[in-house]
């Protein structure tokens, strides 16, 4: 699969009173043409930075993309002016944002917005894009789009306003949509029906997709790969295959065991992660997961594991892997216990 | 390859695989110091450099007020009928006015009578307005309805037939003022608490707060009121400049405190009969008049940034 | 079901709007629990779990219906009888940022309940009872002295849990109190919770939207829709046999995390929104999305009835 965008050691920081939060810490990932990725972590895992670095979105200042490049179709965007960068944005690469209610501009009627980056980018007349807006807006569902493109977006509920945003995100056939938390201030109901437009859509037109989630329900139902990050590193990558049903890092593992399962009984308890995330001002000088980790080895504080593939599409950061952690009384000891 | 990456970190022995001894129950660590939202502010403020100065001035001001008088070897009230209207020289500052008073005494007599109706009128409101507002606030509803209404008959009195009939009943003085002047300047304070309360009585601390069984009381003057202070500040820090200003003016129409006491009002007014001839004897009192508005005022505004950051990150 | 501890009768919260317009956001629900018991009350945004455990707690005044406590309508009580029954009912909110004053020292957050009831005599004693309590939900004593934004979201949730249990309640309304939470802090909360309800002997209500955390952390589970609860059940009954046309929808909803299973599930995706809760359809609330809805639906309001023991559902489908 010929990757369409390559993140390479991508380094993330902002300035906050009392110093700097090193929000994203050497994060590399690349995503397939067609492909579908889920980038899963928590709050302050540095997931949403990545995408909107990706996006150049970040404020500068506080924000500081302090190094790394960003390939989409072997162009870097961090090295576009803000001029350039205008023209793949909604065009080449779309986006979808967590919060339906205040995504759009209230002040301008739901056509409008659509058309004006119809016009914009794919040169279209008004009218033409206008026919096309109609299009967009049946094709994510949304009934009536004749009447309803003369309205605003008050008179849209949350799930109506997120699928026009998903309408606006694809108008120009982006090659990539970027959708960070597209769903979570929805309820399940109307996530469900998202999700389901977002997975016929994809199949439809082979867009790549990042999608930034702390669900790993979601992950489960919508993507082909995982990227797992946790304080401003990728800890963990695979299949959604290799991640729900042989996950290796040990984070990746307390995750899926701090979940409840419908087919869970009361009576087992669910395995809590201890602790809290570290502060990314002073990010731990080895593994970042090393003061919640009950794995965790006097290598873990020191210093920062290098990737290990597991397969061709498996990569976890871990010391565990190392063989030296592996001699016989430790392997039985905690690592089989999963 | 991966794996020779790892071995090549510097030292690895077996001996550092060893897992860490630790104990994980009840580790629960505070994660950092950060600041507070008065630090927030505080470092927003100090680093605006025209609200400091504005504290600055109204600090160096308050002083003189204060000291000025004290250290002077003439007193406000003692005439010198042998030199009249005397420029500003070495012995007499500021010069002298129409009775041969020292100006420089005067005006810093007149800064405290200034500063003293523009903190007291500002303090009153702040009790009125803070307990008329949270009632309001915090109620809603019906009581809102009819203290509001109250308020807003009030406000529509116009300010000077207020101040003229309450002449009719109380002689001209410092206390006149400082009532007339209190009789409407709560319900601005009043209003800034009231949207300020209506705002955070449904956060979630305030119900906890009412969910233990709290009385209103507690709820709006421990919860509420604390979390309000940001715009009560900024709306107090802006009331004094108008007070004083207020005071000026009203003394300027001679009906505000009485001769041998000052105040920069009554002293502009003295000063200007003479403007063309003795410049002086205006330019003082008017020039620190302003100087403290703009110093209150620019402070203000400064607090008021601190509070609203547009910035903030 | 005789020894009920809480029992709530025909509650209904309306909210006069102005203009003629009444949002009916509880309308007639009724429920039990029984002591030491775990009662999930789950329902999307707007449905009203919220505003029916707020009017259950006295936050806001019912319009009309009971809610039994021990025996006692605390519906009826008067100000200061109220009081008293403060100190046996008590809630953990649902953002653990907004429910701790910003201004106020953890022991003077939690101090204040001990506070308003008269619990501490002296101030030592204040702070040592405040201390205690501390350390039962996993804290230092020494976080006493610190204030709210200190802590992370997992740790002031912690903290808004000691202040309820200050007083030593017996019946505890969780709402959403752990949906503002990163999925890592959530199970340490659920599991803190439910190790207070077997030391304490507590009664819960779960109000949550998040389907397997209330079929974790509950005996029982009512689902609301627009006011009114379609359907109650024992939660493994629930799970394995619902039988409202929203409770299906709702469970095959639910993301799992496990891409076999999603990848077998048959998702049943319900058309259009929600109705606005101040104009609801006419009948059953549920029959503009619902995929069997009848002509009779239109016409009233199924009636809530057992279809087994302990499994009540109010649908037309099974009258």
């Amino acid at each position: 699969m010929k990757p369409i965008l390559e993140v390479k050691d991508l380094n993330v920081s902002f300035e906050v009173y009392g110093g700097e939060v090193q929000a994203v810490r050497g994060v590399n990932f690349s995503v397939g043409e067609g492909e579908a990725v889920a980038i899963v972590g928590e709050s302050g895992s540095g997931k949403s930075v990545t995408a909107q670095t990706i996006m150049r979105l970040i404020p500068t200042p506080p924000g500081n993309i302090k190094s790394g490049s960003v390939l989409f179709d072997g162009q870097d965007l961090l090295s576009l002016s803000e001029r350039e960068m205008q023209k793949v944005r909604g065009n080449k690469i779309g986006m979808i944002f967590q919060d339906p209610m205040t995504s759009l501009n209230p002040t301008m009627t739901v056509g409008a917005q659509i058309i004006e980056g119809l016009m914009k980018h794919e040169k279209l007349s008004r009218s033409a894009a206008r026919t096309r807006a109609i299009e967009l807006l049946s094709m994510v569902g949304i009934p009536n789009p004749e009447s309803r493109i003369k309205q605003y977006p008050h008179h849209f509920s949350g799930g109506m306003r997120q699928r026009v945003m998903i309408a606006i995100a694809l108008a120009c056939n982006p090659s990539l949509l970027i959708a960070d938390e597209p769903t979570t201030a929805l309820d399940v109901t109307i996530q469900a029906q998202i999700l389901r437009l977002m997975k016929d859509l994809q199949q439809k037109t082979k867009t790549s997709i990042i999608l930034i989630t702390h669900d790993l329900g979601i992950v489960a139902d919508v993507c082909d790969r995982v990227i797992v990050m946790y304080a401003g590193q990728i800890v963990e990558t695979g299949t959604k295959w290799e991640i729900f049903r042989n996950p290796q890092h040990p984070y990746t593992k307390g995750l899926l065991r701090s979940l409840p399962r419908l087919d869970q009984r009361k009576g087992e308890p669910l395995v809590p992660i201890f602790g809290t995330p570290p502060d990314l001002i002073q990010p731990p000088k080895g593994c970042g997961f090393c003061s919640r980790c009950d794995e965790a080895m006097r290598i873990c504080e020191t210093d920062v594991p290098a990737p290990t593939s597991l397969s061709d599409t498996q990569t976890v950061r871990c010391w565990l892997q190392h063989p030296l952690a592996k001699s016989p009384n430790m392997a039985e000891g905690k690592g089989a216990s999963v | 390859m991966q794996q020779e990456i790892q071995a090549n970190v510097s030292g690895v022995g077996p001996e550092r695989f060893e897992p860490l001894k630790r104990n994980s129950a009840g580790s629960e660590k505070v994660v950092r110091k950060s600041r507070t939202a008065w630090q927030d502010i505080r470092h927003r403020l100090t680093t605006n450099k025209l609200a400091m100065f504005g504290l600055i001035l109204m600090v160096v001001i308050a002083l003189f007020a204060i000291f000025a008088p004290l250290f002077s070897h003439y007193n406000y009230f003692a005439n010198d009928l042998d030199n009249v209207s005397a420029a500003p020289s070495f012995t007499h500052w500021f010069g002298t006015d129409d009775l041969g008073r020292d100006m420089y005494v005067r005006t810093w007599k007149g800064a405290q009578v200034s500063l003293f109706v523009g903190l007291v009128a500002a303090l009153i409101d702040l009790v009125i307005g803070i307990v008329y507002g949270g009632i309001m606030g915090y109620f809603g509803g019906k009581v809102d309805e009819i203290m509001n209404r109250f308020a807003e008959i009030l406000y529509a009195i116009p300010y000077l037939l207020v101040v003229i009939l309450l002449l009719v009943i109380m002689p001209p003085s410092l206390t006149t003022i400082i009532v007339a002047m209190s009789i409407t300047g709560w319900i601005n304070m009043a209003w800034i608490v009231r949207g300020e309360i209506m705002r955070l009585k449904n956060q979630e601390y305030a119900l906890a707060s009412k969910a233990l069984g709290a009385g209103s009381m507690r709820i709006i003057f421990r919860h509420l009121i604390p979390n309000a202070m940001g715009p009560i500040l900024v709306t107090l820090t802006l009331t004094v400049p108008s007070a004083m200003f207020t005071e000026a003016f009203l003394s300027f129409l001679g009906l505000g405190v009485q001769s041998p006491v000052a105040s920069w009002g009554t002293m502009i007014n003295d000063g200007v009969k003479a403007m063309t001839v003795y410049p002086w004897r205006v330019l003082f009192p008017a020039l620190f008049l302003s100087l403290t508005m703009f110093a209150f005022n620019v402070f203000g505004d400064g607090l008021r940034d601190a509070f609203d950051p547009k910035l903030k990150q | 079901m005789s020894q009920a501890f809480v029992e709530v009768q025909g509650l209904r919260k309306f909210f006069d709007l102005g203009n003629k317009r009444v949002l009916k956001a509880v309308n007639d629900i009724s429920f039990s629990i029984r002591k030491g018991e775990t009662l999930g009350l789950v329902g999307e945004s707007g449905c009203g779990k919220s505003t029916a455990s707020r009017t259950i707690i006295r936050l806001y005044e019912p319009t009309a219906g009971q809610v039994l406590l021990d025996g006692t309508d605390v519906t009826k009580l008067s100000k200061a009888k109220m009081k008293a029954y403060r100190r046996k009912m008590q809630m953990i909110f649902q953002d653990p940022y907004a429910s701790l004053n910003p201004r106020m020292t953890i022991l003077d957050i939690v101090g204040e309940a001990l506070d308003i009831h008269g619990l501490a005599g002296s101030l030592t004693e204040r702070k040592r009872k405040v201390e205690e309590l501390l350390e039962m939900v996993g804290l230092n004593a020494e976080h006493a002295s610190r204030y709210p934004h200190e802590f992370s979201g997992g740790q002031r949730q912690r903290i808004g849990i000691t202040r309820a249990l200050a007083v030593k309640p017996e019946f505890l309304i969780l709402d959403e109190p752990i949906s503002a939470l990163d999925v890592s802090i959530q199970a340490q909360i659920i599991n803190l919770m439910i190790d207070l309800q077997k030391k304490m002997n507590l009664t819960y209500l779960f109000v949550a939207h998040d389907l397997s955390m209330v079929k974790y952390m509950s005996d029982r589970v009512a689902v609301m829709y627009l006011g009114k609860i379609v359907e109650m059940a024992p939660s493994e009954e629930l799970y394995a046999n619902p039988q409202h046309p929203y409770t299906q929808a709702l469970l095959s909803a639910i993301p799992v995390p496990d891409p076999d299973l999603e990848a077998k599930k048959e998702r049943i995706v319900l058309s259009g929104d929600l109705p606005s809760p101040l104009n609801p359809p006419s009948g059953c609330p549920f029959r503009t999305r619902c995929p069997a809805a009848m002509p009779q639906c239109a016409e009233k309001m199924p009636e809530f009835k057992e279809t087994k023991p302990g499994h009540g559902v109010a649908c037309h489908l099974h009258n």
